[in-house]
């Protein structure tokens, strides 16, 4: 019964991710306006030849500093996870 | 581990430093960036601490240090975007580009052999970002290294 | 159907992460398994930025002027990051999780459920 069930989630995942792709075609992007505009303007408004590191850092920074913030955030939960042997003090919360 | 691997990891820890750095401070005009460059300078980290053991790196890196990098490339990395305020710019506005001076030299658009001093505020964040990811990521391998060790610790303890 | 190879890559490697985030009982491997979802949306925004003929954007002693789409890209580069965070928290809380139930089965780990 429970592979039964699970064969049909996984088979309408795969019927939906087809019906997903099938209109797209590799080569030509449906809408292309913005990158336009970045790769056109890119090198006079920020002065960079690499537009991908122009996008990250400087017209969409904001995603940039949220991704530092969960990096940040990921090393500190780490951290509190194995803070017994990297020289934090003994918490034993059982 | 064995004396040829130490001596191999002793003459190349430099070179990746070197090459990660290399990556970060280009990261506007070849491909690369900050991210990238931490990541590589993290992977001469991990190499270290593959080639010696966890005790002796440990003593060597210390608690404080990478813990202070992540912090200071975090927080510089919004102090440059903070600094658009002064300049009475929205957040994150590129005060620098095209202004002459410091990594203001203008571009034209078209393909050109690259010059390092422009780019605007975009080579001071790589730098913070690079920074913050070579703390983050080591500090990530020394502390799941740590669990690991501490596991065992405690297996021979018991058994 | 060839010029749709890189989409058909993406439905494969999607059903390939869904099934071992279904189907397997180890925990690492759900870990795993969640990487391989992770990488079919990474390629996915690649190739939708793809253009016929582009070069990479980046001006420098660049041959042409046309270019596949800079955005996807610089997405990605936050996706692998978040990516790379998530995985190191998973790892902990694996390394936790055999600490305390001294294994990675999920079946076993009966008091985990109520």
């Amino acid at each position: 019964m429970r592979k039964a069930v699970t064969a049909i989630v996984l088979i309408a995942l795969l019927i939906t991710l087809v019906a997903m792709i099938l209109p797209l075609t590799f080569g030509s992007p449906l809408m292309s306006d913005m990158d336009d505009y970045f790769i056109r303007f890119g090198q006079e408004q920020t002065g960079n030849n690499n537009e991908c590191t122009a996008v990250v850092f400087d017209y969409r920074g904001f995603d940039t500093i949220g991704e530092s913030t969960v990096l940040f955030t990921a090393v500190i939960g780490t951290g509190l996870m194995f803070r017994r042997l990297f020289g934090g003090e003994e918490v034993e919360d059982e | 581990m064995s004396k040829l691997v130490r001596f191999a990891a002793d003459i190349l820890y430099p070179v990746v430093l070197i090459f990660g750095l290399y990556i970060v401070a280009h990261g506007h005009i070849t491909p690369g960036g900050g991210f990238q460059g931490g990541a590589v300078i993290a992977t001469g980290v991990a190499l270290v601490i593959v080639a010696y053991s966890y005790k002796e790196v440990i003593g060597w890196i210390g608690k404080g240090g990478l813990m202070a990098r992540e912090v200071i490339g975090l927080m510089g990395f919004i102090g440059v975007a903070l600094f658009a305020f002064l300049f009475g710019m929205p957040f994150f506005y590129n005060y620098l580009a095209g202004q002459g001076g410091l990594f203001g030299v203008p571009v034209a658009f078209g393909p050109n052999p690259g010059e390092l001093n422009t780019g605007g505020t975009v080579p001071l964040m790589n730098f913070a970002v690079g920074i913050e990811v070579w703390g983050g990521l080591s500090l990530v391998i020394l502390y799941l290294l740590s669990g690991l060790i501490e596991k065992k610790d405690q297996e021979e303890e018991g058994s | 159907m060839l010029w749709n190879l890189p989409f058909i890559a993406v439905v494969v490697i999607t059903m390939i992460g869904l099934v071992t985030i279904l189907l397997k009982k180890n925990l690492i491997k759900v870990m795993l398994g969640i990487n391989i979802l992770q990488s079919a949306a990474n390629l996915f925004l690649i190739s939708l930025g793809y253009r016929e003929g582009g070069i990479a954007p980046i001006f420098t002693l660049a041959p042409s002027t046309h270019m596949v789409l800079p955005t996807p890209q610089a997405l990605c580069l936050t996706s692998i990051v978040i990516g790379l965070a998530t995985s190191a928290l998973m790892l902990s809380f694996a390394v936790i999780i055999h600490k305390k139930y001294g294994t990675v089965d999920l079946d076993k780990i009966r008091r985990l459920q109520g």
